[in-house]
This record gives C-alpha cells, sequence and structure tokens, in this order.
C-alpha cells in the first residue's frame, strides 16, 4: 500500500507513489463525485411561479441525495428564508468548484501517467506544488464525506466496522474511506 | 482593542450607540462536529483560511471536537456568509446566525 504524502526536501512539493491499483481507484472515487455534483441539479422551487421566472441562479432547496445535503448544508438553521437565499447564490459554484476539484484529481493522476487502462505492477508518482495539495485535500474530504454518508459512520464506531467480515462489501467500503482519511493526514502533514 | 473616546456622553438604553456597536459585529460563524472530518486538517482549513496562529486554530477544532460546536469568525452578515461558503468549500460543516442567538 502506498505510504501516503511526503514533503519532498529540495523542491518543498508533496509526493507520493501510488500502484496503478490506487491512483485507477482515486480516478474513478473523483469521477463518481463529478457525476454525483451534476446530478439532481437547479432544483427549483416550483411553489412560487412568479420568482423562479427572475431565478436564474440555483436551487434554494436542500437536495435531497443525503451526500448532495451534506456537502452543501443548510447555512442558516432558523430562518428558512435566508438559508433558500444563500443556497441560490452559492451552491451552484460550490458544486462546479467542487467538481472542478475533483477534475484535477483526475488530470494530475493522468498526466503523471496514469493510462485509461492501467496494467498491474506500473506505479505512478505524484507531484503536488502548494495549490495542487490543498484541492487533493478538499476532494479528499469530499470523496470521505460522501462515502460516509453512504455508509452511515458515526462517532466512535470503529468496532463496528472492524468486527465486519472481510467479504462484507461495506467493510471494502469502509476500508476504501479509511485509505482516503489515511492519505489526507499525511497530506496535511506534508503541506505542514 | 478601541481607544478611550475624548468625549463620553452616557448612552441611553437603546439609543443610536447601542445599535452602531451591535452592527459592527453582530454575526457569527459556527463550523459543527462531525464524524468524517480529520482533527488535522480543520486545524488546517482554521490557520489556512483564516489566517489564525496554529494554536488558536487547534483550540478552536477541539472546542468543535469536544463541545460539538465552535465560533470561528465574528463579523458582518456578508462577511460571514463568505466564511461559510468558504467552509463548504473545505468540506466542513458551518452556518451563520446572530452572535446574540447563539
Amino acid at each position: 500500500m502506498s505510504p501516503g504524502f511526503n514533503r519532498h526536501r529540495r523542491s518543498g512539493a508533496c509526493v507520493a507513489t501510488f500502484s496503478s491499483y490506487e491512483a485507477d481507484l482515486l480516478r474513478s472515487l473523483a469521477g463518481q463525485l463529478i457525476e454525483l455534483l451534476r446530478s439532481e441539479e437547479a432544483t427549483l422551487d416550483q411553489g412560487d411561479e412568479w420568482e423562479a421566472q427572475f431565478d436564474f441562479s440555483g436551487p434554494t432547496n436542500e437536495p435531497d441525495d443525503p451526500v448532495l445535503a451534506r456537502l452543501f448544508p443548510t447555512a442558516y438553521t432558523e430562518d428558512e428564508e435566508a438559508a433558500g437565499e444563500f443556497r441560490r447564490f452559492t451552491e451552484a459554484g460550490l458544486r462546479q468548484g467542487k467538481a472542478a476539484t475533483a477534475g484535477r484529481v483526475i488530470d494530475d493522476l493522468e498526466e503523471a501517467g496514469l493510462p485509461s487502462e492501467p496494467a498491474d505492477g506500473l506505479f505512478i508518482d505524484v507531484e503536488l506544488e502548494q495549490a495542487a495539495a490543498i484541492a487533493w485535500m478538499r476532494s479528499f474530504t469530499d470523496m470521505r464525506l460522501a462515502i460516509a454518508t453512504r455508509l452511515g459512520v458515526e462517532d466512535g464506531d470503529e468496532d463496528y466496522w472492524a468486527a465486519l467480515p472481510d467479504e462484507d462489501p461495506r467493510a471494502q467500503v469502509h476500508d476504501i474511506y479509511q485509505w482516503i482519511g489515511y492519505l489526507q493526514e499525511t497530506l496535511v502533514e506534508a503541506v505542514g | 482593542m478601541s481607544t478611550s473616546p475624548v468625549e463620553v456622553d452616557q448612552p441611553e438604553v437603546g439609543s443610536e450607540v447601542d445599535e452602531v456597536t451591535m452592527t459592527a459585529s453582530p454575526w457569527v460563524t459556527i463550523v459543527w462536529n462531525d464524524p468524517v472530518n480529520l482533527m488535522s486538517y480543520v486545524t488546517f482549513v482554521f490557520t489556512s483560511y483564516f489566517g489564525y496562529p496554529k494554536k488558536k486554530a487547534e483550540k478552536l477544532m477541539l472546542e468543535v471536537h469536544h463541545d460539538g460546536r465552535s465560533v470561528v469568525s465574528t463579523g458582518s452578515r456578508e462577511e460571514m456568509e463568505r466564511d461559510v461558503q468558504a467552509m463548504h468549500e473545505y468540506g466542513l460543516w458551518a452556518t451563520l446566525q446572530k452572535a446574540d442567538a447563539q
């Protein structure tokens, strides 16, 4: 398994080596994230047609998908109207930003030599400058939030996941969740 | 820290002076605990986005972790909306509200 990120002594870049399997997995997760971010878009409030005619900017209601609801939380807990306005002006941009960030992860992996159908035994060396490192950190966070929401991860439930049999698909997904957390931790450390 | 004005009129309760004080910093950004975000990452976000020293960032992160929430910034409503938006960009769960509504 990849030992995660390190800071390159001379260049100061964050460097990591991934097996082709690992790099392909990250690309696939980033791709799924982009697909999700582009789904269920601009669900305008149908209730107010007069207002909707002047509304070109974005949705006002919380997304139905729990992952999207977690990625774009309600900003005002006790003021529905203000929450809707905030969402209208921010959600579309946040979605685009997160999709672009995930796209950057894919681009960086492919620029580092990840082919569309990677063969076994291939290793991918990734080298990230500060801005790229922060983009990767954000995308790791989005991937983890997505997986955790789907799995129903809660505080202090490590024993539950550890006790699942290896062949349980949820255990395998949880392993990926933890692996991305490990990459995240080493990347934060490397950026320092 | 503000310095003392040269002349001080005793403000009446509910006077304009109070309103000016209220509008100076009436809103706060709150970051809420979640089971996903790593302590190191949350600290990193507080240092890199807000420019807080590491010690302050760690203190706020621990408040989030132990108390379930922490006020991470104070300012105008527009400023707090920007901060909340930025926190959502980083994947942190943030909300804003009036400072006196806490």
